[in-house]
């Protein structure tokens, strides 16, 4: 352990070299205006806390994830909680965006949609990133004919019409929350392994790496511990926006009526109900779409930003 | 050139066979299969059921069901609909013309309108006109394309009354003119995202340009701006945008399922929808391997336009 320890302290040299001199001209700055040296984490934190748009985005996120978690206290009625004496009822003092076909309280529904859709898009998000660094880290590392083989693989993948297969798979089979989550994951990873292979390939190529490989360290740990960390920004990155895409995707297949099971309440569910009464009854329609929309936008935001923020070539 | 065409063209045909073999895979997972709308019929009789089945040749081995799938559609037979009793590549041939025409519609607005927005944002980045249409741009990326129908139908054909809400033409009948009535709100609808997303790209994609040495010297050389602008900055800005409209087809191909369906749009996206409903199972396959014809064309047509715009591009 302690002699694999001392490996990792060796390898680890030239990386930590490297960064001295690439990030040569931060530290000079630091020095000059007497401040402590920052590291690219908080370099990071400092340009992510900058921009306006992330940190309004930042904080949507946090508070419809406090809502989804503690709908049960929030939301005035049930998520299930028929009134019968008010059907598509306009907004009153009792329910404040109305009630549905069913006289199911709007406002209950939407927080309690927030569970399935963040759910679905954090579930989703999961599954992409894991088969995207899979699949990229080991085509990236080992070239060659596993290379060939994955890319075409992800070529072939990429020329699906996935969301055509999935209506089809769930119309006969029927669908859950779980297999809406498992097949958007199988079916979003493709970007995120081209972006790693490509800076696996030429990472590979480098000093530290080069010197890692003569002491022998094994090829598993060699991608975690050396390679994966200077791609972090892009996956970051790619799990932000996949969430945001995933909440999109399981409304537009839910809309259609063959995503969560109807009974859930998700807002596309909500909006697949609405189909039926829209023209009359608009805000049944229009309050899960927005809802939707500022989530995503929220979830938009802060994947720019910390796209800005961990880009080492961008202002500091 | 022409190499390059055949070359290119020969490389789609495994890209289609693999599409084709991994969606009988993944059709073989689901339990049900083609035989689900007859299966769930409570008044087949397992006779009835088994004939059924020896008919579609259901009964066979696996791999010599999946040989016959492909040799079949090689041939373009895609079998018979379920519930139209007509050959499969019938039924979608007649929607097809309607499909193209929304998508085509669609891409054009887009493309008129992320020139124009991306061009004038790029004149004064972070100026005001920037600002307004990035604000715009992430709603248009966030919001769910179908919930933009809904809102346009809402206010476009029913508070306003301006244009029709749904179909192609007007039971009365009608010319030209009719026609673009009802297509207004539909491709509208469907090209909202790519006029967010391609807004942005050609902005960046122009700001970069302007950057470049040659639009010194033009401007050195005293060049009208406007001259400079079209025959110097656009030339060099639109060329990689050429692949970003041929990568977005898939994008156009599932907002066409949830446009049409919306806007009762008599196209391939309303067939796959009213085919989901009552498991027309050949019809939905059909479309599915049309749908990723549709995307490996729009590859091979971006690499090509590639080509035509950008000559230092050489066809090896």
């Amino acid at each position: 352990m302690s002699a694999d320890a001392t490996i990792e302290a060796r390898t680890a040299a030239p990386a930590a070299e490297r960064e001295a001199t690439e990030g040569g001209a931060t530290t000079l700055a630091a020095d000059l205006t007497s401040r402590p040296p920052r590291s690219p984490g908080q370099i990071a934190l400092a340009r992510f806390r900058r921009s306006r748009l992330a940190i309004i985005g930042l904080v949507m996120i946090v508070l419809m994830t406090l809502a989804a978690v503690f709908a049960d206290a929030l939301a005035p009625y049930g998520e299930n909680e028929i009134d019968l004496f008010s059907i598509t009822a306009p907004p009153s003092a009792e329910h404040w965006l109305g009630t549905d076909e069913l006289g199911r309280d709007e406002l209950s529904r939407l927080i309690y949609g927030a569970r399935v859709s963040l759910l679905v898009g954090v579930g989703t998000a999961a599954i992409a990133t894991v088969i995207g660094i899979i699949v990229g880290a080991v085509s990236g590392y080992y070239g060659k004919w596993i290379d060939s083989l994955l890319m075409r693989f992800v070529d072939v993948i990429l020329a699906f019409p996935a969301i055509f297969l999935l209506l089809i798979f769930f119309s006969i089979q029927g669908s859950s929350v779980f297999t809406v989550i498992l097949f958007l994951g199988l079916f979003n990873w493709m970007w995120l392994a081209r972006v790693i292979r490509g800076e696996f390939l030429s990472l590979k190529r480098r000093d530290f790496i080069e010197a890692a490989r003569s002491i022998g360290v094994p090829d598993g740990r060699l991608m975690w511990r050396h390679l994966l960390p200077n791609v972090g920004a892009a996956i970051i990155v790619s799990a932000t926006l996949t969430i945001a895409y995933a909440m999109l995707a399981e409304a537009a297949l839910s809309f259609l009526g063959f995503g969560v099971p109807a009974g859930t309440p998700t807002w596309g569910n909500m909006l697949n109900a609405a189909r039926t009464n829209y023209l009359t009854v608009p805000l049944l329609a229009i309050a899960p779409g927005l809802t939707l929309t500022i989530a995503v936008l929220a979830i938009n935001f802060v994947g720019d930003g910390l796209r800005d923020a961990l880009d080492p070539r961008g202002r500091s | 050139m022409t190499r390059f065409l055949i070359r290119r063209l020969l490389g789609a045909v495994p890209l289609l066979l693999g599409v084709a073999i991994l969606s009988f895979i993944f059709m073989q997972l689901a339990p049900g299969g083609p035989d689900a709308l007859f299966a769930r019929n409570a008044r087949m009789s397992q006779e009835q059921l088994d004939a059924i089945r020896r008919n579609m040749g259901l009964d066979r081995p696996t791999h010599e069901q999946l040989f016959t799938w492909l040799g079949n559609l090689a041939t373009g037979d895609l079998g018979i609909s379920y519930t139209q009793y007509r050959p499969v590549s019938a039924v979608i041939w007649d929607t097809v013309p309607n499909t193209l025409l929304l998508m085509g519609t669609g891409m054009l607005i887009s493309l008129v309108a992320a020139l124009t927005f991306g061009i004038l944002a790029a004149q004064k980045p972070y100026g005001f006109f920037d600002n307004v249409v990035s604000f715009v741009s992430y709603f248009g990326l966030a919001m769910p394309v179908f919930w933009f129908g809904l809102m346009l139908q809402i206010l476009f054909a029913v508070r306003l009354g301006w244009l029709p809400s749904a179909g192609m033409y007007s039971a009365t009948g009608g010319g030209i003119g009719d026609l673009l009535r009802h297509l207004a709100l539909p491709a509208f609808t469907i090209a909202i995202g790519s006029i967010a997303g391609w807004s942005r790209y050609v902005r960046s994609s122009t700001i970069e340009s302007l950057g470049q040495d040659y639009v010194r010297t033009a401007r050195a050389k005293g060049l009208a701006e406007r001259k400079m602008m079209l025959g110097h900055v656009l030339r060099n800005a639109l060329i990689p945008f050429v692949t970003v409209v041929g990568i977005d087809v898939p994008l156009y191909l599932t907002g066409a399922v949830l446009t049409e369906t919306v806007f009762s749009w008599p196209g391939m996206g309303r067939l796959f929808y009213d085919a989901l409903t009552v498991r027309d199972y050949p019809v939905l396959m059909g479309i599915l391997m049309l749908g990723a014809v549709f995307i490996v064309a729009g590859n091979l047509i971006a690499d090509i336009l590639y080509g035509v715009f950008d000559p230092r591009i050489s066809y090896g």
